[in-house]
């Protein structure tokens, strides 16, 4: 009897507290797969954000602290910069990293902080309860937003990737999803790249995961799965923007 | 033989296994789970091939695919 595939060891043997059929706990396993694969999980220290993943340091098997909303990358360059060793990952969503974490994110990219950011978009507000994010799309439903943004009145969704591309200091920078086993595939590929990247010296990485919120959107899980195909992707288009770690 | 072993204890029976099983051997349970879910399981594990793309989508990392 051999195991084709099983629970990664560097994610602890606990049930998440994530609703069914969200993201963070596939995008989990391959951060946890990577340490692994990687052999860096003694060398990991986390920043779990404020959001659904606050309780991220429940679930890996490594150090974590817990930053203040938004200010992962500031924490990470402070614990990179005093423990050159460590490998040090940011992990955020989308109303921490792209509205109130907005100056933190673009500065540790414009200093090229030697840290990976695991960015995921969701296009909401998770936790709190379903409030209009930076990059919620036009039209889109919220809480905050009960006929839809509207351009008008509350702008368009902003696009991280192709925005931190613009700034010297980054150097990788990729969009995946995670709506398929294909697309899971190539999310690993990309988280595993911003990790050696980091391991290697390169400078600052970042991978933005389209996840999916079925709670939030008020979908079923397969019907948030279309969501992310046909109107997530069309306005968050999925590559690397960015790759001279490979230079 | 290959086959799969779901977790009833982390499945939260979103069904996204279920979906992507490209041989639909997968199938929900009829028992209940103690956190009140019925949890996804092998209904058909002669059909298995081993692909892995149930434990790729599973939100919850409760599959363990085995040969």
């Amino acid at each position: 009897m051999t195991i084709l595939a099983q629970r990664p060891k560097s994610l602890l043997d606990v049930p998440m507290h994530y609703c069914p059929g969200c993201g963070h706990g596939i995008v989990h396993r391959l951060m946890a797969e990577t340490f692994d694969e990687l052999d860096i999980a003694q060398r990991i220290i986390g920043v779990a954000p404020v959001g659904c993943a606050v309780f991220a340091d429940s679930y890996f098997a490594c150090d974590m602290v817990q930053g203040a909303h938004g200010r992962g990358p500031a924490i990470a360059t402070g614990i990179k910069r005093s423990k050159p060793g460590a490998i040090v990952f940011s992990y955020q969503g989308d109303g921490d990293l792209a509205s109130i974490g907005m100056a933190e994110i673009v500065h540790a990219a414009v200093r090229s902080e030697n840290i990976t950011v695991i960015f995921i978009n969701n296009a909401i507000y998770g936790m709190t309860g379903g409030q209009m994010a930076p990059t919620t799309l036009v039209g889109q439903v919220a809480t905050t937003a009960p006929k839809g943004r509207d351009p008008k009145l509350q702008g368009w969704p902003i696009n991280m990737c192709e925005m931190l591309a613009q700034i010297t200091g980054s150097k990788y920078l990729a969009r995946v999803a995670v709506d398929s086993a294909q697309n899971v595939m190539k999310a690993k590929q990309a988280i595993k790249k911003a990790f050696e990247n980091q391991v290697n010296g390169v400078g600052f990485s970042m991978v933005e995961v389209i996840s999916q919120c079925p709670t939030n959107w008020g979908a079923t899980p397969m019907q948030a799965l279309e969501f992310v195909r046909t109107k997530m992707i069309p306005q968050y288009p999925l590559g690397v923007f960015k790759d001279e770690g490979a230079k | 033989m290959p086959r799969i072993e779901v977790d009833a204890n982390k499945c939260k029976a979103c069904y996204l296994c279920v979906n992507a099983c490209p041989k639909k051997c997968l199938g929900k349970s009829k028992t209940i789970s103690k956190k009140g879910y019925f949890p996804a399981e092998q209904e058909r594990p002669e059909d298995c091939i081993g692909c892995k793309m149930c434990y790729l989508v599973c939100p919850d990392v409760a599959i363990t695919v085995i040969k």
